[in-house]
């Protein structure tokens, strides 16, 4: 493997021979990688290649087949996602996510929607509700810092002037920054995202990228995200993983899978007379990429 | 046509003008079309000819109303409708007046003057009607809306069967007062525990169905529950029923048993009458109404309400943010069961008898009937609702005069479920979220919009 500079660091996820079978199709065959904390890891690969399971199985919304999935929080806690159900995920192991169809609180104003990602928090001020059903004020502050907090994240998402709108009347590219707030509103350590620049036209990509690099910036949450557009994965990524067929297939830095065969090859097809406009699609990727060097 | 007044004089004899001539042109088609179908009819006469019925009455009819309705159209309703939907391009965010603003306030004071109000206008015996048939009635059935309305308005679950938590309110009461003797005070609290606890029961294995799975299964559970009432005769006395609930007293202080030393008309020195139970009954569902009325707002701007919210829209995303959804759902199931017990108590306090006869499905069907016309989650809407559709339950058997029409057999109130039906249809078409469709959001940062009906969802589980 290449990208030895990242084997130093330390992993905050790690999945360790990850297999999930639907039926007869095995979805997953035995992938094992690890993301490093502070890091932004990229998850992609040719459609129907399981990166949306492999998600799916790390937030907990499916329970793999086979495999461990270790989490490790900054203060040295570890979690074995596999074991633990999709809320639990989130509230205890601090992993938060997108969705590839973007799923907001569509009745809901934005502000209700970034105050709702800070349930648990607001649950636990408020006496379980009934403290705060008797008015103590100790429900009043907590919710008056969830504004706070909310209004922060509005301000990174540059949704200010939307806060009092319904979600369901944002525009697209809006939605996908409101989902991204929301999730970060949960206080997570690792986010993940399921295709966030999907839709999104090269300007508001260009926002997203910021947007990402903000947040891993500010709060050093790392991120894991799974994505179509290049431009994005390789302009932002530290570290991207390769699935294809439920296998992984390349693993290492954004110069290293670009240049691999079996990227190319699953990417491409490898048909004979197509090897030739594989190169050109190499050179071709290599020239947009400013600050590499071509093979 | 009051609508008149408003537009311009010169405007307004230049459109009649045009209508008079439409309407005469309306009447001239008509003549056309309907001289040969209408005015004349091939009959045969009693030698078995052929002969021509000539009916130029029935065709001045038919001529009549193309001309006069093709006249009221054009110089009347469409200058209306056109003025109407001017104002409204116009004005799209007018500021609404006093009364609108203050609906609810106002309502308030008017059903708390409503008791002394009816007794000044129909006296004690006379005001007895309005109070009770009209006054509590409406107000029972408001309640249990506002309690259902949390179930299926906030958190979207649709329950069919929400009557069984309503009779497990009132056999609370009818027993443990029959049994125990025990005052309405203390069980009053003690129905709505054992109301919401029945809701926990239920809840707990039917909220991981969802959709059409979880309204079968709910619908089945009341139906159960009023099974039980029927055949548990040792306990519920089945069918008979249970009768001679003893009455509420004001907290243990005036009672109104006759019999009784602190009986509230002796101890002012009043002339017995039962309508003093009666307006104590309305001030009592009153009061509980607006408990219920109360905790629902503030509920929604806890955590756990605006998590039933959004449990509502969107059951993933709820707990992809670490919501644990089955314990919101238990939560809303519990709540909305507990003022459903609250309001069984106080119907078998007010009724004295309580039978499974009035726990069966066409009571929760009501009640999700309000809850849907007017408009799910909104409070002033269904409060509309109810009384609409109660108080038009017991309107019609005020109608008398239909039996002039209709003749002496004719009862307008078995005719109710017709009416209604219709009136769903109308107003499902007219406004298809509900009276109030909108909703307020429960937190603003620089200003308090409410989100339209188009954005909010059903729920589907």
């Amino acid at each position: 493997m290449a990208g030895t500079n990242t084997m130093t660091k330390d992993p905050i996820l790690k999945v360790d021979h990850l297999s999930m079978r639907f039926g007869g199709l095995m979805a997953i065959n035995d992938l094992s990688f690890e993301a490093y904390r502070g890091d932004i890891t990229a998850l992609i690969g040719p459609n129907g290649a399981g990166k949306t399971t492999v998600f799916n199985c790390i937030t907990g919304f499916y329970k793999p087949t086979m495999g461990m999935i270790t989490m490790r929080q900054k203060a040295g806690k570890e979690y074995l996602l596999e074991r633990m159900s999709d809320f639990e995920v989130n509230r205890d192991a601090k992993v938060a996510r997108t969705f590839q169809n973007i799923r907001l609180f569509s009745g809901l104003t934005v502000l209700e929607n970034l105050l709702v990602a800070q349930h648990n928090k607001l649950m636990l001020a408020s006496g379980y509700t009934v403290l705060g059903l008797l008015g103590f004020p100790a429900y009043k502050k907590a919710a008056a810092q969830s504004i706070e907090q909310a209004k922060y994240w509005l301000d990174k998402a540059n949704l200010t002037d939307r806060a009092d709108d319904p979600a369901g009347d944002l525009p697209y590219g809006a939605q996908r920054r409101l989902e991204i707030a929301r999730a970060m509103c949960t206080g997570p350590e690792f986010l993940c995202l399921d295709e966030p620049a999907a839709g999104l036209n090269p300007r508001e990509s260009l926002v997203l990228n910021q947007l990402l690099r903000s947040i891993r910036k500010d709060t050093g949450t790392s991120i894991l995200l799974i994505e179509h557009d290049m431009s994005v994965v390789m302009e932002i990524s530290d570290h991207v993983v390769v699935l294809e067929y439920g296998q992984k297939i390349s693993d290492g830095n954004p110069d290293h899978v670009k240049n691999d065969p079996k990227v190319i090859a699953a990417y491409l097809g490898v048909e004979d007379d197509e090897v030739e406009e594989v190169f050109e699609q190499i050179e071709e990727i290599a020239v947009a990429a400013p600050g590499e060097t071509p093979k | 046509m009051a609508n008149m007044t408003n537009t311009p004089e010169s405007a307004g004899s230049n459109l009649m003008a045009r209508a008079l001539r439409e309407g005469f042109y309306a009447g001239l088609v008509a003549l056309g079309l309907f001289v040969l179908f209408v005015g004349l009819k091939t009959d045969q006469n009693i030698l078995n000819e052929l002969i021509l019925v000539q009916r130029w009455g029935l065709l001045a009819i038919f001529v009549v109303i193309a001309a006069v309705g093709r006249f009221l159209s054009v110089a009347f309703i469409r200058p209306y409708l056109a003025e109407r939907k001017a104002e409204k391009a116009a004005a799209p965010v007018k500021d609404a007046n006093f009364f609108v603003r203050n609906f609810s306030m106002i309502a308030i004071a008017v059903l708390i003057v409503y008791p002394p109000i009816m007794v000044g206008l129909f006296g004690f015996q006379g005001s007895l009607k309005w109070v009770d048939n009209f006054g509590i009635q409406i107000l029972i059935y408001v309640m249990l809306a506002w309690g259902l309305n949390i179930v299926v308005g906030l958190a979207g679950l649709l329950d069919l069967g929400y009557v069984a938590f309503y009779a497990v309110g009132a056999y609370s009461y009818a027993l443990l007062s029959s049994h125990f003797g025990l005052s309405f005070w203390i069980l009053l609290p003690m129905a709505g525990i054992f109301a919401a606890l029945w809701g926990v029961i239920l809840g707990f294995p039917v909220l991981r169905l969802k959709g059409d799975y979880l309204a079968i299964v709910t619908l089945a559970f009341g139906e159960i529950i009023r099974l039980v009432l029927i055949n548990w005769t040792a306990v519920t006395k089945g069918t008979f029923g249970i009768s001679g609930i003893a009455k509420a007293s004001v907290f243990g202080i005036w009672s109104f048993d006759v019999s009784a030393t602190n009986n509230f008309a002796k101890v002012f020195g009043l002339p017995m009458s039962s309508s003093y139970y009666k307006i104590f009954l309305f001030y009592l569902i009153l009061a509980l109404c607006l408990l219920t009325a109360f905790v629902t707002i503030r509920l929604r701007r806890m955590p756990i309400g605006r998590a039933w919210e959004a449990l509502r829209e969107d059951e993933i995303a709820c707990r992809s943010l670490g919501i644990n959804t089955v314990t919101t759902k238990l939560t809303a199931f519990a709540t909305g069961a507990m003022f459903g017990g609250f309001a069984g108590s106080f119907f078998a306090v007010r009724q004295g008898f309580v039978s499974p006869e009035s726990f069966v499905f066409l009571e929760s069907a009501i009640i999700l009937a309000i809850v849907v016309l007017g408009g799910m989650g909104s409070l002033i809407g269904i409060a509309i609702a109810a009384t609409l559709m109660i108080g038009g339950t017991e309107l019609l058997r005020e109608m008398e005069f239909l039996k002039h029409i209709f003749g002496p057999d004719f009862t307008p109130e078995l005719y109710r479920m017709l009416i209604f039906g219709l009136a769903m249809i109308i107003v499902m078409v007219w406004k298809p979220r509900g009276f109030v469709g909108s909703r307020e959001p429960t937190a603003f940062l620089r200003e308090r919009k409410s989100v339209s009906g188009s954005f909010t969802k059903e729920g589907h589980g």
